[in-house]
């Protein structure tokens, strides 16, 4: 009934704004109507190109924003930095540490959330009967999605890295970001597994396949291409994270290359945050921080470039 | 267990015994009786929504996918009631194929939705698959068209070829019974009339029920025919004498197209 | 007919040996999994309620009330008014900027564009919002608050106005996206009938399209809100962590995701009450924002536009 009451509010709303010139002297004053119509158009004209301004703004700044960092990083992005240690002096100063870091955390959160996310969706999809449980489910992850960053590290710092005392280390940093991403993957997976026909469901089915063999040779097949994308944004979002990670209390200046999942570590967002907080100290951190935005941005480019390739290859008309 | 009570070589493949189904509360069909005999086309006809399609999936229990869906009476495949807990679904449809409305092959290549059926039942062995594969294309009449692309995708193939690929599928796991639901109503006239050839000369190994919405075709390809209207089954006979000399008024008004 | 390969018995037998654990076992694996995500739930509410729970029974409530905030000072007090202060502010700031930017920008790539620069303009703007936050805390700080000193020159090197600013960008392409959805679902019907009566493209949009699409367009609001208040990064690095209570958006200014942000980052042994104010602050965080998006979610549930 809702959208019922809508309409009759908006539509009679137009009828009354146009009551006003059905009723206006128009007949019998038509310099006053051409005047008024003039009016319009010309409002018209200039709403058009304040909101078109409005989006070029948005495009605009993403510009300055490329264009800054660019020229901070200038000079100091080269071999020598992506190879080398961390250093308090910056012009030795490298972040293989933290891209190993961070190689390391996506290690741990692909699986984690690639296994959990596509069979909470396929439970979800598949399994669960329409009701409350399914609906308690849903609105669950809706709000989790919601859940600002921070607070996952803060139940990392609880769970993680008091409870089961995993300390700041790869498998703790990874299992938090992995909760943080899961609403992503789920709700890409959901997606991906609804947009299966149910005609291909019934061909499966129609051969005597059983329900878990349908999903495993049908269903997951034919809805791979939207996880992986769903996955790519899971992982692009979970390697620009910062906020549970400082939370966690990663160490600010870790040496040491990491080697296992238990290792102390550092990332590329974490060492961005360090380095900008010290350029009141030292100000060339800023161009470090800089070189290592660049290094952070590509990699966000490149997947999603990976995401959307895998979304037009393998798009399919049913 | 199916095969156990059941007598393979009997004339009657199928014994509908008063059934009747359920949507919720709208009843689908109501006291259905019916027998479906060994190596014959027996087609159903009816208007839209009389129920012939909810039947025709009943038969191999695809109905059972929808939540709402309750039954009541009996219907013995073979002499045993495919609703007694004892039947296992899968079973069931390994021996009873299914082709729908519309081609519904798998986003796979050609091959792969041969041998769709026989390797999730545990054939694995390449030879045997494709020697699978290749008979039942051969009998899909598809053999030739696609001998040389068997890896290409099956979207690749025009809508009757992938109709065909679709019964080819189902003939892969050796099946008793083919039930086609409208298999032509998404087809051109060429590829219609070639599924019509095939059916024709399916019916030699296998008994096939073909629900149609194309009178002509019931008429052409038949053995037998059931009439459907609002849920009920009016008429049922040789198709001969329903479209020449029905008993039932309502059933020489829609073969007459009065209504419908 | 003879066969080859004889399928039907193969089949027959493998089906009948085969047991269906698998097909028993999935099911519960899968639900296995689905209650993760409310596990995730559990633990966070109780990880905050119970450590909390530690804070306020240390801490009276009239001291938490208070707009004095020194947990480090020798005689500590932990009154929570600075922190939420320090969020409203620089969350209304934010508005301010994704509310008419995000908006205008909306209307003009569901009303006025073409569908072919809405094509091209759309995806630039969801790199926007692809952008992580620290990258953006790093532009707040190392150019905004450098550009807006030129124009106040009061403005300190750490201030509300700037993250504020900056975190108001960064939400842009969700109001603008989410309220685009909204429009875009109006359908065309409604439009024509306007245009059939001589209104011009201004007029529909905000006589026929905005009414009829408000509660999508207020949920975003909402969202966005609820986005900026848990924003971490860009008032970390941007707005400070001066614990005085002020309104002066040029000053420094500590909002309560930076709170949990410096005090977790070291300060805080395990046991004090420091280390439990934490949970209190992102107990308070997490209501927050909670009650932000169920009011979203409610929006655009109850006043769901079906045409």
């Amino acid at each position: 009934m809702g959208y019922q009451d809508q309409l009759i509010t908006s539509e009679s709303e137009v009828n009354e704004k146009f009551k006003s010139i059905k009723k206006s002297p128009v007949l019998l004053n038509k310099e006053a109507w051409n005047k008024r119509m003039e009016k319009r158009i010309i409002m018209d004209k200039v709403a058009r190109k304040i909101f078109s301004l409005s989006t070029v703004f948005a495009l605009v700044i993403l510009g300055i924003l490329f264009y800054r960092i660019g020229v901070q990083s200038a000079g100091w992005l080269n071999l020598k930095f992506l190879t080398g240690n961390l250093s308090i002096f910056p012009e030795k100063a490298g972040i293989y540490g933290a891209i190993i870091g961070s190689v390391w955390l996506m290690a741990v959160v692909i699986p984690v959330t690639l296994l959990l996310g596509v069979s909470t969706a396929i439970y979800l999809e598949e399994y669960a009967k329409e009701g409350k449980f399914q609906s308690f489910i849903k609105t669950n992850i809706s709000n989790l999605a919601g859940v600002p960053s921070v607070i996952f590290g803060l139940l990392g710092l609880a769970v993680f890295r008091r409870l089961f005392g995993l300390g700041s280390s790869i498998l703790a940093g990874g299992l938090t970001l992995s909760l943080l991403v899961l609403p992503i993957i789920v709700v890409a997976s959901q997606e991906a597994i609804r947009a299966v026909p149910n005609f291909l469901r019934d061909g499966a089915y129609a051969m005597g396949a059983t329900k878990w063999t349908t999903i495993r040779t049908v269903v997951l097949p034919a809805s791979l291409p939207g996880i992986l994308t769903g996955c790519i944004l899971a992982i692009s979002r979970a390697i620009g994270e910062t906020a549970p990670l400082v939370v966690l209390g990663i160490p600010t200046l870790i040496l040491a290359i990491p080697e296992s999942l238990m290792s102390d570590f550092t990332a590329l967002p974490i060492q961005i945050y360090y380095w900008t907080l010290d350029t009141v100290l030292t100000p060339e951190y800023a161009n470090l921080a800089a070189a290592t935005i660049v290094v952070l941005l590509v990699v966000l480019l490149l997947m999603n470039s990976i995401a959307i390739f895998i979304r037009n290859k393998f798009q399919r008309r049913y | 267990m199916l095969t156990n009570g059941g007598n393979m070589q009997s004339k009657v493949v199928y014994s509908v015994e008063n059934l009747n189904l359920w949507y919720g509360n709208d009843q689908a069909l109501r006291d259905i009786n019916l027998k479906i005999e060994k190596n014959e086309v027996t087609a159903i006809i009816g208007p839209s929504g009389c129920g012939k399609s909810t039947f025709i999936k009943t038969l191999n229990r695809m109905v059972d996918n929808i939540p709402i869906v309750r039954t009541s009476g009996k219907i013995f495949y073979h002499g045993t009631d495919i609703f007694d807990k004892s039947v296992r679904l899968e079973e069931l449809r390994t021996t009873v194929g299914m082709v729908f409305q519309k081609p519904n092959p798998f986003p796979k290549s050609i091959f792969e939705n041969v041998v769709y059926g026989p390797k999730i039942h545990g054939i694995r062995n390449k030879k045997q698959l494709m020697q699978i594969a290749e008979e039942s294309l051969k009998s899909a009449a598809l053999w030739d068209e696609v001998k040389d692309r068997l890896n290409d995708n099956a979207y690749g193939l025009s809508g009757g070829q992938q109709q065909r690929l679709c019964i080819a599928r189902s003939l892969a796991i050796q099946p008793d019974v083919l039930l086609m639901d409208e298999p032509t109503s998404a087809l051109d006239p060429i590829a219609t009339n070639k599924i019509e050839e095939l059916i024709d000369e399916l019916k030699n190994n296998y008994t096939i029920a073909i629900v149609t919405h194309s009178m002509q075709q019931a008429a052409r390809i038949s053995d037998k025919t059931a009439f459907f209207l609002m849920g009920e089954l009016i008429e049922f006979g040789d198709t001969k004498k329903i479209f020449t000399t029905p008993e039932d008024k309502r059933t020489e008004d829609y073969i007459t197209g009065r209504f419908g | 007919m003879d066969k080859a390969v004889n399928v039907r018995d193969i089949i027959k037998k493998n089906i009948k040996s085969k047991k269906n654990v698998t097909e028993k076992i999935m099911p519960k694996v899968f639900l296995l999994s689905a209650s993760i995500s409310i596990l995730t739930t559990v633990g966070i509410v109780m990880t905050l309620i119970f450590d909390s729970y530690r804070f306020f029974s240390k801490v009276p409530l009239r001291e938490v009330f208070s707009t004095r905030l020194a947990p480090l000072n020798a005689n500590p007090s932990f009154g929570i008014l600075p922190l939420i202060n320090g969020t409203i502010l620089t969350s209304l700031i934010a508005m301010c900027v994704a509310i008419p930017v995000g908006l205008t920008a909306a209307m003009y790539l569901s009303e006025f564009a073409s569908e072919k620069r809405r094509k091209t303009l759309k995806p630039i703007m969801e790199v926007l919002a692809g952008i992580p936050t620290i990258v953006y805390g790093f532009f707040a700080y190392s150019f905004v608050t450098p550009l807006l000193m030129r124009i106040i020159p009061s403005l300190g090197a750490k201030n509300a106005l700037s993250p504020g600013i900056v975190m108001g960008i960064m939400i842009i392409p969700m109001v603008a996206s989410l309220s685009e959805d909204a429009m875009s679902s109006v359908p065309n019907s409604m439009r024509e009938g306007a245009f059939a009566l001589g209104a011009t493209k201004l007029e529909v949009t905000f006589k026929v399209v905005i009414p009829a699409a408000i509660s999508g367009i207020v949920a975003s609001f909402v969202l966005a809100i609820s986005r900026a208040i848990g924003e971490t990064m860009i008032v970390t690095i941007g707005s400070g962590s001066s614990k005085n209570f002020t309104f002066d958006i040029t000053e420094s200014m500590q909002t309560m995701t930076a709170y949990i942000v410096e005090f977790t980052s070291g300060d805080a042994g395990i046991g004090t009450t420091g280390y439990y104010s934490l949970y209190a602050v992102g107990l308070i965080l997490f209501l927050f924002t909670l009650v932000m998006n169920l009011i979203a979610q409610y929006i655009s549930h109850k006043y769901r536009e079906e045409y």
